[in-house]
């Protein structure tokens, strides 16, 4: 379960840019994960939620944007999105199409009151 | 209520160490493959056998990672070049600053060939960039042909997959044809080995593919 590795190092991040922010109280961190990241949302949630519990940064809610699988068609040069796993080509059914995207594990935004 | 946009990878610590690695790979001309595979599926035994075929003085050192005990760098050690053990302490995958350290002691202008065993499993070390060259994902016939479709991630992001313990395929229903497919419908193009570090069949292919990897490496110096 790498999932409460990953929560942590959110947290360490939103440690970090809040010192930016002086005086701000953060209450929302905004996070982009793809579909192809490794990571669980359910897991990260549940994680996520057992690190914040009693920390310095409760109550801090966790917003999950879930961000789906691209591929790349070389001979078209179109990238698309993957539904069903099906990574063909939507034009022209080639077969051979290219990872395009869906690894994200990005920090998205932060929310913050004064 | 104020919304700050942030664009930042919540591993760029992990990233930001990895990239350190890889320039310095790519500065010392060495090759570094991260093999990642369930528990079991053969990674130290592959490393063993792959060893055991190089001439002494093959410029190659192995690092091995592990949830508890260093059995793996034991086994490995026997062969004469520096094997070493990461143990993670509870940690399901190996991180680029556990690799970073491991490699301090070791002096880099005396390799051109690092293996990296990560921790037995499919999910976790995906996420985790080592500075490698490529990612290996190895399978064994005892674990359903199911897994690319599965563990999607993994297998999109390997550049070769080794299909290992093909030695028992007579006794195990695995359909190889089928494995195959499901992980070119993962990633169109993944290069292939069937293996069994058994009766050796297929490792001859697998020294090849380090060998014409390695020269992919030096070529874009
Ligand atoms: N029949 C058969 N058994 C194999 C083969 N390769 C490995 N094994 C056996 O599979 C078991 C596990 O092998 P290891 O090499 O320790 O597997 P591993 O992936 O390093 O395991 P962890 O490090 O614990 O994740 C051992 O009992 C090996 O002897 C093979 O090609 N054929
Ligand atoms: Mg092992
Ligand atoms: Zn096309």
């Amino acid at each position: 379960m790498h999932e409460l590795s990953i929560a942590d190092s959110i947290l360490d991040s939103v440690r970090q840019e809040a010192q930016k922010h002086p005086g701000a109280h953060v209450t929302k961190v905004g996070v982009r994960i793809g579909a192809l990241s490794g990571v669980e949302p359910e897991a990260l949630s549940f994680g996520f939620s057992a690190l914040v519990k009693g920390s310095d940064l409760e109550p801090l809610a966790l917003e999950i944007e879930a961000v789906p699988r691209r591929q790349r068609c070389p001979a078209c040069d179109i990238t698309f999105t993957v539904t069903e796993d099906n990574l063909a080509c939507p034009r022209c059914a080639n077969g051979e199409t290219l990872l395009a995207g869906g690894e994200e594990l990005d920090l998205a935004y932060l929310e913050v009151e004064d | 209520m104020d919304r700050i946009p942030l664009e930042k990878k919540v591993l760029s610590e992990n990233d930001r160490i990895a990239a350190r690695l890889r320039e310095s790979y790519h500065e010392h001309g060495i090759l570094c493959v991260n093999i990642i595979s369930s528990p079991g599926s053969g990674k130290t035994s592959l490393l063993e056998r792959t060893l055991e075929r190089f001439p002494k003085g093959t410029r190659v050192a192995v690092l091995t990672g592990d949830i508890q005990t260093d059995n793996d760098a034991r086994r490995l050690s026997r062969f004469g070049f520096p094997a070493k053990q990461i143990t993670t302490g509870g940690t399901c995958h190996l991180d680029a600053l556990r690799v970073e350290r491991a490699l301090a002691d070791w002096s880099l202008d005396s390799l051109d060939l690092l293996i990296i065993e990560n921790v037995g499993n499919l999910v976790c070390p995906s996420s985790y960039d080592l500075g490698e060259a490529a990612k290996i994902v190895m399978l064994s016939v005892a674990e359903g042909e199911d897994k690319p479709l599965k563990y999607p991630s993994i297998f999109a992001k390997s550049e070769l997959l080794i299909l290992n313990k093909v030695d028992l395929l007579p006794y195990v229903p695995f359909d190889i044809k089928l494995a195959r497919e499901y992980a070119r419908s993962i990633h169109p193009g993944m290069e292939i080995l069937e293996v069994s570090c058994t009766t050796g069949q297929g490792l001859d292919q697998w020294i090849e593919w380090l060998e014409k990897r390695g020269k992919a490496v030096t070529s874009d110096k």
